[in-house]
């Protein structure tokens, strides 16, 4: 009796501060730990080592004829390869940026060769419109370029976009020349 | 689960006996017994129909994924020897997947009717918000789904909708590859959506336990949107309206088997035919229908966020839709006013549908002549002109739209002159296009949630009965 009588007056003081530090500190341990619990669970979702490996290629330029262009996959998406013919390499180099919605001459577009000049013949894009993801159409277009079949985006031949919903030029991935004829993508 | 005093007595000793334990037989009872008003219409049907789309979905789909291989080189196969090889498969395939298509048709008419008979409103914003959030995972899951049979379509449709979250700025391209499992959409994507689609179904039907929970608690509500006042307001559930649902259950199935069994493929794209290929995209992506509302709105947008954002927010506004709403009246049948309006705005859900579906530089209308691609051979022909090729094809694809008579005939004779085509016949034809048209009804989508606060405000309802009791049965 007299035990539970002592328990009893044990109550009348609590130390309220000493249970809020033990619940915040056990609540925070815990927390930690479902946090550190989760990460994995959540970065699973990202790109594996494999998927990362695979994430670059290299192409041999010189196989590709003036004119033609090559469609490599890369990343699960279309490069293209351009051997562009004089003509077209003068028609990217004289447009007027000023008009395009994404303005970029047609050096800023190409990367330099081992010699640090950039080399024209070779336009190397992600073959991906900017609007929603589809694949354009080479040599089309009303600017000879490419054109985007699903919602009407023309881009030059420097790849520009000049017409059309797409809001951005096609993309430059990102790429080096190992050689003068072969280069390294992503 | 019911709140209705239980009326359940256990008649042998072993349901007696479970009863005090887990007295699971008597919630099935009161379930049964739940006193419904007493004047429901079909339109009140269309829960039941939910649940057995969502009973149908799920069995087809567990034995759909007893066949089908989760892998970008065998997908697409395994999908056509369910169809071919797999026995019964003709049959379970095309119920899963008209399925889909007849769960959205059910789900959209089960949400008009709330729309119109006010359901929303107090106490029943809970059913009403469950029901928003089912909507949406249903969403999420026929996305899922629709990329399983590794189509064109499928693949195509999947890099688009994945391409919104790279549109969100910053961490959109990390975001969008978490997503992926990669730089595009692989061999990781199909594997984690097919492990969705199979979980997310299991999670609706756990909302759908809450949905149907919250309203036994509210109560639910009826065409005239009276609360029922007395016992007479009410009819059990068994057998009024388990017949009731039953006979339109038969009803929606005869629709339901017509495409299962004559049009099976009516409601896809024939393009998903086509197995998945990266190089190639097909001309024209569009969604699965139940999709085309909002992929217009998406559209009607010139900038790619905007579009999505405005995307999002039409199905967002549903969630709050029960604190714009300021009227005390539920039913529409007393809201002259607001009545006409959810006409304009079912209009514009429809017309929305239709702006999905098109191109949007396609022109709806257009003032002025068109010609068509016979005219234009025949033309040629009979001045004895060469097709024309290069940037003329631009013009052979401008002139299934539209020109007006002038221009037409001034590009007519230039091409009778043998000379390259001038710029102006290849402008924009004069006319109303599917951009402008989604814009209108995205306006009109929009209006109806900016125009509720106010009509609660200034619109004078039509009186209402008294009690369910005497709008059915009269004054008597």
């Amino acid at each position: 009796m007299s035990e539970t009588a002592n328990s009893e007056h044990h109550d009348d003081h609590v130390d309220e501060g000493k249970r809020d530090f033990i619940l915040i500190a056990t609540g925070t341990v815990a927390a930690a730990g479902a946090a550190t619990f989760a990460w994995p669970l959540v970065a699973q979702m990202g790109k594996a080592a494999d998927t990362m490996a695979a994430g670059s290629i290299e192409i041999n330029l010189s196989g590709i004829a003036e004119g033609q262009q090559l469609k490599m996959l890369w990343r699960g998406k279309p490069v293209f390869v351009r051997h562009r013919t004089p003509a077209e390499i003068a028609e990217a180099e004289n447009t007027d940026i000023s008009k395009c919605p994404d303005p970029e001459t047609d050096a800023e577009r190409l990367v330099p060769t081992p010699d640090g000049k950039v080399n024209p013949k070779y336009l190397v894009m992600v073959g991906v419109c900017t609007h929603f993801g589809c694949v354009p159409v080479g040599e089309s277009g009303d600017f000879g370029g490419w054109y985007c079949p699903c919602h009407g985006s023309h881009y030059d031949t420097a790849g520009r976009i000049r017409k059309g919903p797409a809001p951005k030029n096609l993309e430059i991935p990102p790429y080096e020349y190992l050689s003068d004829t072969v280069i390294k993508v992503g | 689960m019911s709140g209705h005093p239980s009326t359940y007595e256990p008649k042998y000793a072993a349901t007696r006996w479970l009863d005090q334990r887990l007295p699971i037989i008597r919630m099935g009872a009161d379930f049964m017994t739940y006193p419904s008003p007493r004047n429901l219409n079909y339109w009140w049907t269309f829960g039941g129909i939910l649940t057995l789309c969502l009973v149908s979905q799920i069995i087809t789909g567990i034995i759909l994924a007893m066949h089908y291989v989760p892998h970008v080189d065998m997908a697409f196969d395994s999908v056509q020897r369910i169809r071919r090889d797999v026995p019964f498969g003709w049959l379970l395939q095309p119920m899963h997947a008209v399925g889909a298509s007849m769960f959205f048709l059910a789900v959209y008419i089960h949400m008009f009717r709330g729309l119109y008979y006010g359901s929303y409103k107090a106490p029943r914003e809970m059913i009403w918000i469950l029901g928003c959030v089912i909507y949406l995972i249903m969403m999420a899951t026929a996305f899922l789904g629709y990329t399983l049979p590794w189509g064109q379509m499928s693949f195509w449709g999947a890099t688009v909708i994945t391409g919104f979250f790279g549109a969100v700025p910053v961490v959109g391209e990390s975001l969008q590859q978490w997503l992926l499992g990669g730089f595009s959409v692989s061999n990781a994507t199909l594997n984690r959506f097919f492990s969705l689609h199979y979980l997310l179904p299991f999670v609706i039907a756990g909302i759908v336990g809450l949905h149907v929970w919250a309203m036994h608690h509210a109560g639910q509500n009826n065409p005239i949107g009276v609360e029922p006042k007395s016992k007479k307001d009410t009819l059990s559930f068994h057998p009024y309206y388990t017949v009731k649902d039953g006979f339109a259950v038969v009803l929606f199935l005869l629709v339901f088997a017509f495409f299962v069994f004559y049009q099976p493929d009516a409601l896809g794209h024939a393009d998903n035919y086509i197995e998945a290929n990266p190089m190639e995209t097909p001309a024209h992506i569009v969604p699965e229908w139940y999709f085309l509302p909002f992929y217009a709105i998406l559209r009607a947008v010139p900038d790619k966020l905007m579009g999505i954002l405005l995307m999002i927010g039409a199905i967002a506004v549903l969630f709050v839709l029960p604190w714009l709403d300021t009227s005390k009246v539920k039913s529409m049948r007393f809201r002259p006013l607001a009545r006409r309006f959810f006409y304009i705005f079912l209009v514009a859900c429809f017309i929305l549908g239709w702006c999905g579906a098109e191109t949007p530089s396609d022109m709806v209308f257009t003032v002025g002549q068109k010609l068509g691609v016979s005219d234009l051979g025949g033309y040629l022909a009979s001045i004895g002109a060469e097709f024309p090729s290069g940037e003329n094809v631009k013009f052979i694809e401008d002139q299934t739209r539209a020109f007006t008579a002038d221009a037409l005939a001034a590009c007519q004779s230039e091409l009778a002159a043998g000379h390259a085509l001038p710029e102006y016949c290849s402008q924009t034809p004069q006319g109303l296009n599917f951009v402008w048209l989604s814009r209108i009804a995205t306006f009109l989508y929009f209006g109806f949630f900016f125009i509720l606060p106010i009509l609660g405000l200034v619109e004078k309802p039509k009186e209402r009965p008294e009690s369910i009791t005497k709008a059915v049965l009269g004054e008597a």
